[in-house]
């Protein structure tokens, strides 16, 4: 039997499986119950400074080829989440928390108090794409990027994840801006800027106009991403885009990645899709001979 | 968890059922179960779920206003007005037992009443507790006196008992005659039938309301406990409840702070 055991910048997890964040990860319950169902990490909803309404509806449009989202970072706020993140914690989750901020201190300071509840590292959410004046920027920006890792990594002794977005013209310069700002790993991809539009009433779908786009349609760009920052970039990978079966997982660690998160799966294949990916990955590693997960971290490249 | 893309369809007929409450009637490729719910996008405003009060085509659904969305529908809607539909989402009335109580409030009606047809329907006999503020929100009157017997309380005594339908409730579970309980309303009414029935070991059936983002389960904005109202739920039994420390209690704002029903 493979073992699925494996390890992110210090990070041991049981399966390279985690709940990406913005799914059931705005309350402890839920994160729970992702944990049970087999999840190696949850990594929570992106929490900020103070409570955060989001985007009205229309915040989600289902399409055939995967999910177009624009919830706007809707989050009760750093100090209300303590219940939440100490919820799962306590049950036995490996909590990953995900903060956001207007600026490198607000990031820093976010990420102090998540760190305090007892999560295993902070995942910087560097690249939300639709929320006004939270994200959109920083990520477009390598130099933000590494001045608000290197802050957060100053307040923090928990390793720090710096989640990339898709959409800039070379992201593994954003990884190497992570990893200079202290970076202990980069999350890729955030979701890809989309749109949805109604034929028939003339305008788009989403109240926000635009969207993250989720799901198999973004899987290549995911890949490719991780693909290229693995070429560039020493520094540990957590991949994530449209991974639904454990063949999929098992191409992303060949990209290299380490471990891979899941979101929109859970619409396909149910909240059951964590130990589904895992027993997936588990037969075929068996099948084809590999015995752990670091052994396919980078298979891929030459 | 189901993929349901949204479908554009015109209003086919508007019902005014009450000052406030109105009857949105259209087609789609839809094919509810009576509890279950869509998500209604008015263009431009915003997307909110709301019961199909009439499960085959035209579908309806039967809203009260309540806020900015429901208020923009009733102001923009007429006939041939273009809405967003997707769903059908969540789960739906078990129709079981060979008597039953439904104990509507209010507006809740609107996601009791295809389940009341349904248990008609199944040759179940059907009870109705029904109340509302005033006789004039006894919306679909006529539907559930079809149905099998009503009781009826209002708020003010303009029509049947002059109090809580919850009471009217109560006393007709105290003769042991009904083997289901289903309720819609207000949640202050519904824990206190919740109790009252899990309290005589009846099984009984709760339809609830959380604010809602996705209605597919996967935003978490609609949790309750450890659970999602669009996707476990809306509908829950008796005995999940019973153990629910929010149920009652506390719901989630639209920032996700867990606060005071």
């Amino acid at each position: 039997m493979a073992d699925l055991g494996t390890e992110v910048a210090g990070v041991r997890l049981r399966n390279p499986t985690m709940l990406a964040s913005g799914f059931l990860d705005e309350t402890g319950g839920s994160m729970l119950r992702v944990h049970n169902a087999g999840a190696g990490a949850v990594v929570t909803k992106s929490i900020g400074p103070e409570p955060r309404a989001g985007n009205l509806n229309p915040t989600i449009v289902e399409l055939p080829v995967g999910l177009l989202n624009a919830v706007g970072l809707p989050n009760p706020g750093i100090a209300d989440y303590e219940a939440e993140a100490k919820h799962a914690i306590s049950g036995g989750a490996a909590v990953i928390g995900s903060v956001y901020g207007r600026d490198a201190k607000e990031y820093a300071a976010v990420a102090t108090r998540m760190a305090s509840y007892g999560v295993v590292a902070v995942e910087l959410n560097l690249s939300c794409p639709h929320a006004k004046g939270l994200g959109t920027e920083i990520a477009q920006d390598p130099e933000a990027v590494e001045e608000i890792t290197r802050a957060v990594k100053k307040a923090v002794h928990v390793p720090v994840f710096s989640k990339l977005s898709p959409n800039v013209a070379d992201i593994a310069s954003f990884a190497d801006a992570a990893k200079r700002g202290g970076a202990d790993a980069v999350t890729a991809i955030n979701t890809v800027k989309s749109i949805a539009i109604s034929a028939d009433l003339r305008m788009p779908i989403l109240k926000n106009t635009y969207g993250g786009l989720s799901g198999p349609a973004i899987k290549p760009v995911g890949l490719r991403c991780v693909y290229e920052i693995h070429e560039a970039v020493d520094v540990p990978i957590i991949g994530v885009g449209g991974i639904e079966t454990g063949q999929d997982a098992v191409e992303y660690l060949m990209a290299g990645a380490s471990a891979v998160q899941i979101g929109t799966a859970i619409l396909s294949r149910g909240i059951g899709v964590f130990a589904k990916v895992s027993q997936e990955m588990s037969a075929w590693m068996d099948a084809n001979g590999v015995a752990k997960v670091a052994d396919l971290v980078g298979a891929a490249h030459g | 968890m189901g993929s349901r893309l949204t479908q554009i369809v015109p209003l086919e007929d508007v019902v005014v059922e009450c000052p406030h409450t109105r009857t949105y009637r259209f087609r789609a490729d839809m094919d509810p179960e009576p509890g279950q719910f869509l998500m209604l996008w008015i263009p431009r405003h915003d997307e909110v779920p709301m019961a199909y009060a009439f499960l085959e085509n035209p579908l309806g659904v039967t809203v009260r206003e309540y806020g900015d969305a429901t208020h923009a529908l009733a102001v923009e809607s007429k006939k041939g007005y273009r809405i967003g539909v997707r769903g059908p989402y969540g789960n739906s009335f078990a129709i079981d037992g060979k008597r039953a109580l439904a104990v509507a409030g209010g507006v809740g009606i609107a996601s009791l009443i295809a389940a009341i047809e349904a248990y008609a329907g199944a040759g179940i006999e059907i009870h109705t507790a029904f109340g509302a503020r005033t006789k004039e929100e006894l919306t679909f009157l006529d539907r559930v006196k079809a149905a099998g017997p009503v009781h009826v309380a209002t708020d003010d005594g303009s029509a049947g008992h002059h109090g809580y339908v919850s009471d009217v409730a109560a006393k007709l579970l105290d003769d042991g005659r009904f083997e289901m309980v289903l309720t819609c309303g207000p949640e202050v009414m519904m824990k206190k039938v919740v109790d009252t029935a899990n309290a005589k070991g009846v099984p009984v059936q709760a339809s609830l309301e959380r604010y809602m983002k996705c209605g597919i389960g996967i935003c978490d904005a609609c949790a309750l406990d450890d659970r999602l109202v669009c996707y476990d739920g809306p509908i829950f039994w008796g005995t999940d409840l019973a153990t629910s420390a929010d149920f009652g209690h506390w719901r989630r704002n639209i920032s996700g702070q867990r606060v005071k029903a």
